[in-house]
């Protein structure tokens, strides 16, 4: 059979979710018999790469690469999840939205330097004026919500999509 | 002129991106590091109630939430003024070792393990945590039930695993029972065999490294980390101390609300990620590293029996102060062993067990600093209140931020070292990424961002033209 091809990525989210995925302890080593992880930060792919069957992505589009790379993984990939609440909703990722860009970085970068007080942006990604959930730009097959998804949720999935299934998550899901 | 990128740097915890500049013969001109993303916790965080800061900040990292709780419980201790119970005390800590026994373990057999133990030219389709699971099965399902442990013991007094609600301002939520303590007494000797494995596998393959040791990010630096009043290893109290290059103590106990008179804080036109420095020498001159090699080497000692023993075998290996990133690995495996001797002390204290845990009070202090050893260096967290406890202000200076300065000099180093010219070859520009996977940063905390993987390269020429190019 052949193996599902599983990628993951990163927007901007605290790695939480990624956490709860490995949290399945050694229960990942059956599923990682039947999934070929293609692209994430566990692994060194470089390049998102052309038909994956699911992409679990974590965190909301919060910079101009975000939003860029969230069209380029949805053309590439047949099943797209939101996993967690930042995905989901925006959640944490998205409390700098009541901020103007310019402030917040003026708070960080000038008033908050003792050296070198500027705007840091050279060759840098400039950051979007709201952070926003996946489905504001791209459509979303499944959302599962969790701050982070509770391991045995995200472990049910996984299996339903190994073996070709719709699965259905909402009764075991919570948010935050 | 030709230019190389890296970008994302993988297998580490974060958005980041290396470029080399190399000049017309071939030389490394230039290097850069780059954290590529920001999030503003310092300033959306303005407002809230301050007992609300734990569980926000938190959010800033999944790896090491309990970091970021405890840090900030102990800021808001300070706001209330309370002496929180002793108790309340050793159960932080104990769920802190826990903590520093998963990050580790995350770092030495999920994320920097495929390099050490399948090798650093080892084919980048399975040089990864799937790839250590087929070729080491054993071995890798050790790594796993190691990192199991850890969480474990933050999940049975916590109740979850990632981002719990249990370490608040004042102390902790609910008592340890007895059951609990003993269940987690019983898994001690298992993991301490696997970490003791893990060191004589990790010992044994030294002298294959023997380039990437020497190469790696092996320029001296001063080095920063809390000690107790002994002088010796301390991950969540304690006072702050930084020693110069040869080992010598330039500042001892600093007490956490006088940090700012010795850490300033650089921006780098660069990147997201400021640089701290030692106010003193001021920026770039007072350049210093934290987290385990960081630690061990401001240490005297550790102060637990086989931890110490580790550690005396790694000074007659490399001296007093040695200066490679790549023994970062060997320091972190050092301190998991501490952490469950450690652990292991603290679960035997017999207060551990009294049901008073949390000290309670509203605002009586104007501002708090809360600071602890995470698992990848010194973490300060710095808040002002107004006379309704509103938060008006944060400083939050993050582990890895303190080594920011430090790795881009590594990977200038490496990359002088191992990168040749006009030919690409995966394996050096992998080892260019493996000395920022040395550091194990956490860039997610450090720019208060997060982020991706894998390595892209292309070499152009000075007018924009494909020169070589590297796919894997």
């Amino acid at each position: 059979m052949r193996k599902l091809r599983l990628a993951t990525v990163w927007l901007d989210g605290c790695s939480g979710c990624h956490m709860s995925v490995l949290d399945l302890d050694a229960a990942i080593i059956p599923i990682l018999r039947k999934v070929d992880i293609v692209y994430g930060p566990l692994v060194d792919a470089q390049e998102f790469p052309e038909d994956v069957d699911v992409t679990l992505v974590e965190g909301a589009v919060s910079s101009q690469a975000d939003a860029d790379n969230i069209q380029k993984i949805r053309q590439r990939t047949k099943t797209l999840v939101s996993l967690g609440d930042c995905a989901v909703t925006g959640n944490v990722a998205a409390m700098r939205n009541t901020v103007p860009v310019s402030k917040l970085l003026q708070r960080i970068y000038v008033e908050g330097s003792d050296s070198n007080k500027r705007l840091p942006g050279d060759g840098l990604p400039q950051l979007l004026k709201l952070a926003r959930p996946a489905q504001d730009y791209v459509k979303v097959d499944y959302s599962v919500p969790g701050c982070p998804p509770q391991s045995k949720v995200i472990s049910a999935l996984l299996s339903g999509l190994v073996e070709g299934r719709k699965t259905e998550t909402a009764s075991k899901i919570k948010f935050g | 002129m030709k230019r190389i990128t890296i970008e994302p740097v993988s297998r580490i915890e974060g958005h980041a991106k290396i470029t080399i500049q190399l000049d017309d013969a071939g030389n490394v001109s230039d290097t850069r590091f780059q954290v590529t993303r920001v999030r503003g916790f310092e300033k959306f965080t303005e407002g809230r109630p301050f007992y609300e800061m734990p569980g926000i900040t938190s959010r800033i990292c999944g790896i090491c939430p309990i970091s970021h709780q405890l840090a900030s419980s102990k800021a808001c201790d300070a706001i209330m003024a309370v002496r929180i119970p002793k108790a309340a005390k050793l159960l932080r800590e104990v769920v802190h070792c826990g903590q520093f026994v998963q990050s580790h373990a995350l770092s030495f057999f999920y994320l920097s393990g495929p390099d050490l133990l399948l090798g650093m030219n080892a084919d980048p389709e399975t040089r990864n945590v799937a790839g250590l699971i087929e070729a080491k099965p054993e071995l890798a399902r050790a790594g796993i039930e190691l990192r199991k442990f850890g969480l474990q013991v933050i999940e049975s007094l916590a109740e979850e695993r990632v981002h719990p609600s249990w370490i608040v301002p004042g102390g902790v939520k609910t008592p340890l029972q007895v059951v609990t303590r003993d269940h987690l007494l019983s898994g001690i000797p298992e993991a301490i065999e696997t970490t003791m494995r893990a060191l004589s596998l990790f010992k044994g393959k030294l002298d294959s490294f023997r380039e990437e040791i020497e190469n790696f990010g092996s320029a001296p630096t001063m080095y920063a980390g809390l000690v107790d009043r002994k002088g010796n290893l301390q991950l969540y109290d304690g006072e702050l101390r930084f020693c110069d290059a040869s080992g010598e103590v330039v500042q001892a106990g600093i007490p956490a609300d006088d940090y700012a008179e010795f850490i300033g804080e650089a921006t780098l036109t660069e990147s997201y990620l400021k640089a701290p420095y030692y106010k003193p020498l001021g920026h770039p001159e007072g350049i210093y590293r934290v987290g385990p090699l960081g630690r061990i080497n401001v240490s005297e000692a550790c102060g637990t029996t086989l931890a110490d023993a580790e550690l005396q075998e790694f000074r007659q290996r490399f001296g007093r102060v040695p200066h490679s990133a790549f023994l970062y690995h060997y320091a972190r495996l050092i301190e998991v062993l501490y952490a469950l001797e450690r652990m292991k002390v603290l679960l035997s204290e017999p207060e551990v067990l009294d049901t008073h845990v949390r000290a309670t009070a509203s605002v009586n202090a104007p501002e708090g600093v809360g600071i602890i050893e995470a698992p990848r260096g010194t973490l300060i967290h710095h808040y002002k209140v107004d006379e309704n406890g509103a938060i008006v202000w944060v400083n939050l200076i993050v582990a890895t931020g303190h080594n920011n300065y430090a790795i881009g000099k590594s990977v200038r180093q490496v990359t002088e070292h191992f990168v040749k010219g006009t030919h690409l070859e995966e394996g050096m520009l992998n080892r260019v990424s493996a000395v920022v996977r040395a550091y194990d940063p956490c860039l997610s905390c450090s720019t208060h961002a997060l982020g991706a993987p894998a390595v892209s390269v292309s070499l152009l020429g000075p007018d924009g033209t494909l020169l070589d190019e590297l796919r894997n």
